[in-house]
């Protein structure tokens, strides 16, 4: 079965499978239930399965994220929805403190299989504790596994494996994202956690690139086609781990490397890719990597100025050329 | 007062072993034979013990980063708490917890958790569980307290209180966090009354008291089963040692200090006997020497214990060892 849906569709499907197929299985959040979800993820939901497994929450981050770690560990296969990644701050403590340790700290006897689900980045003019893309951050933390669907694909799939697997896994879905379209396969075979995948091939440079990036990296990599220039396009897809593998095959296919990330360049998952590549594949380099990052300010609501402060194919394609005339 | 002999002298040998245990302890600790925090639970032992009394096998336990003697009153082996402290792999969380961080998965004991306040959401969670799954389940929470001055706390009692959640929660209160007295962080002292403030029916108990302890929480695990709704029992207790063994006890007068330990619950016990003048004693010696035969076992049990290989350094990070 195939076809074109929304990403907050597929979300929604996958969910609603999910629940079907596995009564340990049940969503709670802020405003999931009779609301609908404040991005329309899980309208219908609460009719379909019932205020039990729908479990509207408190303006409680810390409290409801905690009592999803409580209830994995007591046999469930919770999805916490946190309404977008500023908020899950308030929740920090459980989520680095309690999720990402207790398997460790136990000495492997408890074990986390939680899943999170959070809106992340900017856009819509939301200003400056609505818009970030934090998940770079909690990608620092050993124990948890952060995965940032950009296709319907992705979000339809990753839901499912995140549910699957034995740890914390917290999924990260772009706000503009919701509404995108896309084909849906539902008897493709998933890709596995951990593995990125080449959306363009190409010979010249490398765009390494997750979330919503991808489709600005896709659209400036066209252009640049236009120009001679072959870029590769890489999906993330999952920012820990992070897949060194395919980032080094075609760091070493193409020697030139440029990132483009939502996040702030400052401690970022593009300062750690670059590290990586430095380590692995310094001498595959024929030019000083770059980046493209949201601009280091906390996230102005105009929309000229917002706009300014995202990553934009215009920058990605100027950031490209400039690469390609290195010697 | 009725007093059964039997039940006096089990309440009395399992709080003389954690007393016994936790200054062990501190010997082990001058001789840097454990390291890190060590938190000792010494003062307030009829509270784990009364507690734990009241709780059954199926039944969930969280406690804090001060858990020995409740990890010891959940019957987890004392070797295993010992080998645990000694960073050995025979440790109950194969050297990867130490003091604070002790957990059993067979004893249903999930820590051992030493951020303040946040077990309590773990609580909410776990009791939501064994709600969803229809299991004839209580979580026991236990926590001191200076988690009431932590949103978590506030949080947690609103979510069990809402969704009607089979918890005990357990307040520990010895009157300090840390060096603050209650009386210089909280506006409201009496903690039961905050609970009472989430509809949470909540009930103040001398701590000290190991049969008071265990009435109460009995009677507590009876109501919550009945009425599916959580309860709060707030035990007044108090810690005769420092907070930590790096602390100076700069904020509290020796005289208070002295003033508590003539409440101490072991010496209390043998009173509330000698009073009910049932004829019967507790034979000391015999107890002093069966625990001290326990303590030596775990401390040679630890001692000996083996070192995990520094190469299973990342293990149990992830269920399957994922390549980063």
């Amino acid at each position: 079965m195939s076809g074109t849906i929304t990403y907050r569709e597929a979300v929604r499907a996958a969910i609603q499978e999910a629940m079907q197929n596995d009564e340990r299985v049940f969503l709670m959040g802020e405003d999931v239930g009779r609301y609908g979800g404040s991005y329309a993820v899980s309208k219908g939901l609460l009719e379909q399965f019932g205020g039990e497994r729908i479990i509207d929450t408190p303006l409680s981050e810390s409290g409801f994220t905690g009592a999803g770690i409580g209830a994995a560990l007591n046999g469930m296969r919770p999805i916490v929805e946190i309404m977008t990644v500023n908020f899950s701050l308030l929740a920090l403590d459980q989520i680095v403190n309690t999720a990402a340790t207790m398997r460790y700290m136990s000495g492997g006897q408890f074990n986390v299989p939680l899943v999170i689900r959070m809106a992340t980045g900017g856009g819509n003019q939301l200003g400056s504790q609505h818009s970030h893309s934090m998940e770079g951050w909690y990608a620092h933390v050993p124990g948890l596994k952060i995965l940032t669907p950009a296709t319907v694909q992705d979000a339809y799939d990753m839901l499912h494996l995140a549910l699957k697997d034995p740890d914390p896994v917290l999924i990260f879905e772009h706000a503009l994202l919701y509404n995108s379209k896309g084909e849906l396969d539902k008897q493709a075979v998933p890709i596995a956690i951990g593995k990125a995948s080449v959306h363009r091939q190409g010979k010249d440079i490398s765009i390494i690139t997750y979330g919503i990036s991808l489709f600005k990296s896709l659209e400036a990599a066209e252009i640049l086609s236009k120009e001679g220039i072959e870029a590769e396009v890489i999906d993330l897809r999952s920012l820990r781990p992070l897949d060194d593998e395919t980032i080094m095959a075609s760091v070493s296919k193409t020697h030139r490397v440029l990132i483009v990330d939502e996040g702030w360049k400052s401690g970022s998952v593009s300062a750690e890719i670059m590290a990586r590549i430095n380590e692995q594949a310094f001498y595959e380099l024929d030019a000083p990597m770059q980046r493209v990052c949201s601009i280091e300010v906390p996230f102005p609501y105009a929309r000229h100025l917002e706009q300014a402060a995202l990553p934009q194919v215009d920058k990605i394609v100027t950031a490209a050329q400039k690469l390609m005339e290195e010697l | 007062m009725q007093i059964d002999i039997n039940q006096a002298s089990s309440y009395y040998r399992q709080m003389l072993l954690i007393r016994r245990f936790e200054e062990k302890c501190m010997e082990l600790y001058s001789h840097e034979l454990i390291r890190g925090f060590l938190h000792l639970y010494i003062g307030e032992e009829a509270i784990a013990v009364g507690v734990m009394d009241a709780a059954g096998a199926e039944d969930a336990v969280i406690a804090t980063y001060r858990e020995h003697g409740h990890a010891l009153a959940r019957g987890i082996p004392a070797k295993a708490v010992m080998a645990e402290l000694l960073g050995k792999a025979e440790g109950c969380s194969r050297g990867r917890g130490g003091s604070m961080h002790i957990f059993d998965a067979k004893r249903r004991f999930y820590g051992g958790l030493a951020i303040v306040a946040g077990g309590l959401p773990l609580a909410v969670g776990m009791a939501l569980a064994d709600r969803m799954m229809k299991r004839d389940r209580v979580t026991i929470c236990f926590f001191g307290e200076g988690a009431v001055a932590e949103g978590e706390f506030h949080e947690s009692l609103n979510l069990a209180a809402l969704w009607r959640l089979p918890i005990l929660f357990v307040c520990e209160n010895n009157g300090y966090a840390m060096g603050t007295a209650l009386e210089r962080s909280e506006s409201e002292q009496n903690i039961a009354k905050k609970a009472s403030a989430y509809n949470i029916s909540a009930s103040q108990v001398d701590g000290m008291d190991v049969f008071a302890v265990a009435a109460s929480a009995k009677e507590a695990i009876a109501q919550i089963k009945e009425n599916s709704a959580p309860v709060f029992i707030e035990c007044l207790t108090y810690r005769f040692r420092a907070h930590s063994m790096f602390d100076a006890e700069l904020y509290r007068d020796k005289a208070e200090v002295e003033k508590w330990k003539q409440k101490d619950p072991l010496t209390l016990l043998k009173n509330q006997l000698e009073t009910a003048a049932s004829g019967s004693q507790l034979d000391e010696d015999a107890l002093e020497k069966e625990v001290a035969s326990v303590i030596g076992e775990a401390v040679a049990f630890a001692k000996n214990g083996t070192l995990e290989e520094v190469a299973d350094l990342e293990k149990f990070v992830y269920s399957e060892e994922v390549q980063q």
